[in-house]
């Protein structure tokens, strides 16, 4: 296949970046969409030029390192079912198609060099609360904790956000709330959460805010664009336990 | 339990320091709770929840044009007959309309602020005509109400309704037989009809009410309750420059 490309390249954090025009010859309709930019590099390479940083580590969907807003979408095209570039493959384009590689955009998300932004937002939200506080330890018994299937596998839905951040790329308004909405989902929705439900929710909106991202607006894009499937109703549950949880703060 | 999981050590641990911090006494409650974000969204719902549900009344009021003259008449002098319900009402929602409007602007000049630089190309994943335009929609039907509420209400615009006392069915069709009001009119509920087919549907969201089983028949419901509402409202002028409706003198 050949492509053409229009690729953002930017040198730093503080350059001004531009798109540039590249073609993409000879790839195999296997190839992924990074192996695709793998090739190109190799190119750049041989010739002397500077090849286009991206970020990527598991290239098999389960890390959420690999970006890329691939003609306007985060991940590429919506209609090909929910995936990570990394998963996605140059057989769903067409030959001679033009293709936008552009970074994840928000302003929260800074551009440390072309493609590759700073998601490290996403992290601080997750300290602030995304987690149980008690020790552990190893795994309990089964069934010592008796949780309701529909329970436990919603729980599981939310767990399955791999912090991406495609949600936020993908909004109008740089919202972060699919990202936290199914980390506070996750917990909000097992046992060992509820003794922290308040104080997470809390803790980890007003972070939210903090870090500069967008309030939602019901536009939904997240979900569509989300690999790990994560729907909307998490930020349900968010605004509803963000709600309960300033009341009881209020009385208490 | 609070030693063991408890909120002491992590927020020795993990608090940030130096950030203004969400006061949790219950008087500072409502305005930290304004301040955040999922805050200003329930603020929106609420104002939106009032403005809906004036809106519905209003129409139904309306509607009664279409009985006997003596009936939308007598309606408007019930609601005349009692002053102080009639400013309670209007009070709260002009508070309602005003601070729908001031918080729902100053979400989307956060919402721009956080976008910042956008892509060259720009796409979605589906058309969302109604929810791009919240903003413009919201306006135009601000400068509609204005304008509605100075022809109706203060009877400002047009000199022959200071003769016509309490005769509401006179005004109302004599304002419509102008196709410059009427269009305006329509123009304006199309629009407001166009916001809540996306308001409608987001109430329930933001209210923390929506769930996987509910949501399509929340999305299907409010368009249609929406589309509804426009009939409603347009029937009247339509009626009017149609013919259908004419003075009783
Ligand atoms: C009779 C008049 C109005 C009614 C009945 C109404 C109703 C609503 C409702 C129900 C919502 C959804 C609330 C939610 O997110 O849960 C909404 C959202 C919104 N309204 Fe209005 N509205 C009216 C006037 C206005 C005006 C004058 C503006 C002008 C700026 C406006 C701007 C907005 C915006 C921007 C949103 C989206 C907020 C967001 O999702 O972040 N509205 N409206
Ligand atoms: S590289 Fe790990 S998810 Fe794509």
């Amino acid at each position: 296949m050949n492509l053409k490309l229009k690729v953002w390249r930017q040198k730093s954090a503080t350059a001004e970046g531009r798109l540039a025009e590249y073609e993409a010859r000879n790839i195999p309709p296997d190839a992924s969409f990074l192996e695709m930019l793998d090739i190109l590099n190799e190119e750049l390479l041989a010739k002397g030029d500077e090849p286009i940083a991206f970020d990527h580590d598991c290239r098999e969907g389960i890390c959420g390192s690999c970006s890329l807003t691939i003609n306007g979408i985060p991940h590429g095209p919506v209609n090909l079912s929910a995936t990570t570039t990394c998963q996605l493959y140059m057989r769903k384009f067409t030959d001679g198609q033009t293709i936008y590689i552009e970074p994840f955009r928000a302003r929260s998300f800074p551009i440390v060099r072309d493609l590759i932004v700073d998601r490290s937002a996403l992290d601080r939200i997750q300290r602030s609360g995304g987690y149980v506080t008690a020790r552990a330890g190893s795994a309990p018994d089964g069934n010592a904790i008796l949780i309701p299937k529909t329970e436990a596998d919603s729980a599981m839905e939310a767990a399955a956000c791999i912090g991406c951040g495609a949600c936020v790329a993908s909004c109008p308004n740089a919202s972060a709330m699919l990202f936290v909405g199914a980390k506070v989902s996750h917990l909000n929705r097992l046992p060992q959460g509820q003794p922290e439900r308040h104080q997470r929710t809390l803790n980890m909106v007003k972070k939210m805010d903090e870090e500069g991202f967008g309030n939602c607006s019901n536009h939904y894009e997240c979900e569509a664009v989300c690999p790990a499937e994560i729907p909307v109703t998490v930020i349900t549950q968010l605004n509803r336990d963000y709600a309960a949880a300033s009341v009881s703060k209020a009385v208490s | 339990m609070d030693a063991v999981l408890g909120n002491a050590p992590r927020a020795s641990r993990h608090a940030a320091p130096n950030h203004s911090s969400y006061s949790t006494s219950a008087v500072n409650f409502l305005a930290s709770f304004y301040r955040s974000s999922i805050g200003k969204k329930w603020i929106v719902a609420l104002t939106g929840l009032a403005l809906i549900g004036y809106v519905i009344g209003h129409l139904v009021g309306n509607l009664q044009i279409f009985g006997a003259p003596e009936k939308i008449n007598q309606y408007a002098e019930f609601l005349h007959s009692m002053p102080r319900a009639l400013w309670v009402v209007r009070s709260v929602l002009l508070a309602a309309f005003f601070l729908h409007i001031f918080t729902t602007i100053k979400l989307a000049t956060e919402n721009r602020a956080a976008k910042g630089r956008t892509n060259e190309m720009r796409a979605t994943t589906s058309p969302k005509p109604a929810k791009k335009t919240m903003v413009v929609s919201g306006l135009l039907v601000l400068s509609f109400v204005a304008y509605h509420l100075a022809h109706f209400t203060a009877r400002i615009t047009d000199a022959r309704f200071e003769k016509l006392n309490h005769d509401v069915h006179t005004m109302v069709i004599l304002g419509f037989q102008n196709p410059l009001v009427s269009g305006f009119y329509l123009l304006s509920v199309f629009l407001l009809c166009l916001h809540l087919s996306h308001g409608f549907q987001s109430v329930p969201q933001t209210f923390g009410l929506n769930s996987k089983s509910l949501r399509n028949a929340i999305t299907k419901g409010g368009q249609a309750l929406a589309w509804i509402i426009f009939a409603g409202y347009a029937s009247i002028p339509l009626a009017v420059l149609l013919k259908q409706l004419t003075p009783a003198h």
